[in-house]
């Protein structure tokens, strides 16, 4: 369980901090979030495995050394796969409200799920990943590395992030996504900032997309209900906080345990099954309304300041 | 106040290749129908305190949002240290060293003080996003001295007991204090104050009267002060405009603009 909750969490947390560097520097709720990470997922997956980029020019390298190239190049797609989609959809509808925007959005993950589930067919597209099934033994409990690692990547991702918020353009970030005229007036670039959210928050969602489909319990790679999976990270979001990244990290292993829990009760108590086998995975967003009911911000979002 | 003095008045006039600071030549700018700018020319010179008077609508925040290039103006030039401003973005003109502030004040209310200063040294900092992220070396370097001048600006404006909270909380006296922080961050040659003691009661009124005559006579930077009754700018402003109806009906010192009897005739008509 103690696993199940690692590699659900770090999943949530790593699709959430994604989420929110985009929320927080441009005021779009990116609902596509959830299929750039499955994007992001077959892109490492057609570097490492299908078009062996940049590993058929690397001779006698290392397996994980050409796994690690391959997964960089996907990330650098990833990224400029953000850039282009903000400039060619999210640039035009700067000013428009926050809802016109979302909805914008939401077609942008229709059709980019379409056009990846296009390309990967029906069948899972293993990503190759080198760390197989080696496990690190504690003693008292045994935790595939591959566990570890998202867990490593996860909290070294939200250190980066949040210095970075506190940082030049991280402050100019939370400005523009307040008020781009007085974002402006200030000097700063309110295009160049949206250009790098979306790059970050696409390459974030991409890392988290490689998770999600490597986790030997889960599936063997990417394949086109992964980024309908993705979408069990918005209860940890909301949760969180939309606006705050610590909110995000606390979000996400809250849902991942209590996702990780209930199914691990459920398959010891059979008197429960009345509740259905995949209830689980109904957990988050069973947690998420409660912590709203209480806390109509979330646990760590910014209470609407009003203008005066 | 001193780590504010990257360029002392004399550096500034050291710099200069050009006859004035600010010209606006016979700017004219409509909405539809409506004629905000009719036509409007005048000029500032470093480290003066301009001064542009009118009734509500008269037309001179439509001025404010020509000369940063907010609004494009529909005929005419503004030219900035001999060069004409003309197609640039907001932003390029802060660059250039232009610092406003806004009519209803536009600071980011869910960001404290020091945050909200800091903003406005963004085009003086020197670190790339990455930098800032690893916090290390020339980053967290950059960071430390610039947020050293964001306290001498608070030290300046005696608003420290109010550094930490978010400035959508703090009394609207302050948030004026805040946001003439911000502008002054950006080490400005010209700073542009949209009615800046706006509703403001007689006290906070003259503490800002005295850090606005501050900031000309200590760091030189030139203002252009835009307010809409006369109490204040008679007071202070080296040279006044009176716009009405988006036209230039007077110019000149104080004396002489507060005896035109245009100028007395346009007040009288409007209570
Ligand atoms: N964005 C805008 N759209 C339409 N009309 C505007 C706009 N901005 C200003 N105006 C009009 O231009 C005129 C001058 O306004 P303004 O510059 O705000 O005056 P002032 O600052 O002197 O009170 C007013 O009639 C106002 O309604
Ligand atoms: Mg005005």
């Amino acid at each position: 369980m103690l696993v199940d909750w690692l590699s659900l969490g770090s999943i949530y947390a790593l699709l959430a901090v994604g989420f929110v560097i985009i929320f927080k520097s441009t005021q779009v709720l990116n609902f596509a979030h959830g299929a750039l990470a499955a994007l992001g997922a077959f892109l490492v997956a057609s570097m490492a495995t299908i078009l062996q980029i940049p590993g058929r020019w690397m001779g006698s390298a290392p397996v994980w050394l050409k796994w690690t190239s391959s997964a960089l190049v996907a990330l650098a797609a990833a990224a400029l796969i953000g850039l282009i989609l903000e400039r060619l959809f999210i640039r035009p509808m700067l000013g428009e409200g926050l809802f016109s925007v979302a909805i914008v959005t939401l077609g942008l993950d229709i059709v980019i799920r379409t056009v990846s589930n296009d390309f990967m067919g029906t069948n899972p597209r293993p990503l190759g990943f080198p760390g197989g099934t080696a496990s690190l033994d504690l003693g008292w409990v045994v935790i595939p590395w591959n566990v570890v690692v998202s867990v490593i990547v996860t909290l070294v991702a939200v250190v980066l992030i949040a210095t970075f918020f506190l940082s030049r353009t991280g402050v100019a970030m939370r400005a523009t996504a307040f008020d781009q005229e007085a974002a402006r007036a200030q000097g700063i670039n309110v295009g160049r900032i949206f250009s790098l959210a979306w790059a970050i928050g696409s390459v974030m969602a991409a890392v988290a997309g490689i998770f999600l489909s490597v986790f030997p319990r889960r599936s063997t790679g990417v394949d086109t209900a992964t980024a309908f999976l993705a979408f069990a990270a918005f209860p940890a979001i909301i949760l969180g906080g939309l606006d705050s990244i610590v909110g995000a990290v606390v979000g996400g292993y809250a849902i991942g345990l209590a996702q990780a829990a209930v199914t691990e009760f459920l398959s010891n108590n059979p008197s429960f099954a009345f509740l259905g086998s995949g209830f689980g995975g109904v957990v988050p967003y069973v947690l998420m309304l409660l912590v709203l009911l209480i806390k109509p911000y979330g646990l760590f979002g910014t209470e609407e300041i009003r203008r005066v | 106040m001193s780590r504010l003095l990257t360029r002392s008045t004399e550096n500034r006039r050291a710099e200069r290749d050009y006859e004035n600071l600010l010209v606006v030549d016979d700017v004219r700018l409509a909405f539809g129908g409506v004629t905000a700018i009719d036509g409007v020319s005048f000029h500032v010179d470093d480290g003066e305190l301009y001064a542009i008077i009118g009734p509500n609508g008269a037309g001179k925040t439509s001025i404010f949002n020509c000369l940063n290039q907010v609004y494009h103006p529909d005929e005419g030039d503004i030219r900035w240290k001999g060069k004409t401003v003309l197609g640039l973005k907001p932003n390029q003109t802060a660059e250039l060293g232009m610092a406003r502030t806004f009519q209803n004040i536009a600071l980011f209310p869910h960001m404290n003080v020091v945050e909200n200063i800091l903003t406005g040294r963004h085009i003086r900092m020197d670190q790339t996003w990455w930098q800032g992220a690893l916090w290390l070396g020339k980053g967290r370097r950059d960071e430390f001295e610039n947020r050293e001048v964001v306290e001498d600006i608070i030290d300046f404006l005696e608003i420290e007991r109010w550094r930490k909270q978010p400035v959508g909380m703090l009394p609207y006296g302050i948030q004026k204090r805040v946001e003439l922080g911000r502008a002054l961050a950006m080490d400005p040659d010209l700073l542009l104050l949209d009615e800046p003691v706006a509703g403001m009661n007689l006290e906070e009124t003259e503490d800002m009267a005295r850090f606005i005559l501050d900031i000309r006579d200590e760091l030189g930077i030139a203002i252009i002060l835009v307010e809409h009754d006369m109490g204040l700018v008679m007071d202070i402003a080296d040279r006044v405009m009176v716009v009405d109806f988006g036209r230039k009906i007077s110019e000149g010192v104080p004396e002489v603009v507060q005896n035109d009897p245009e100028v007395i005739k346009a007040y009288l008509g409007e209570t």
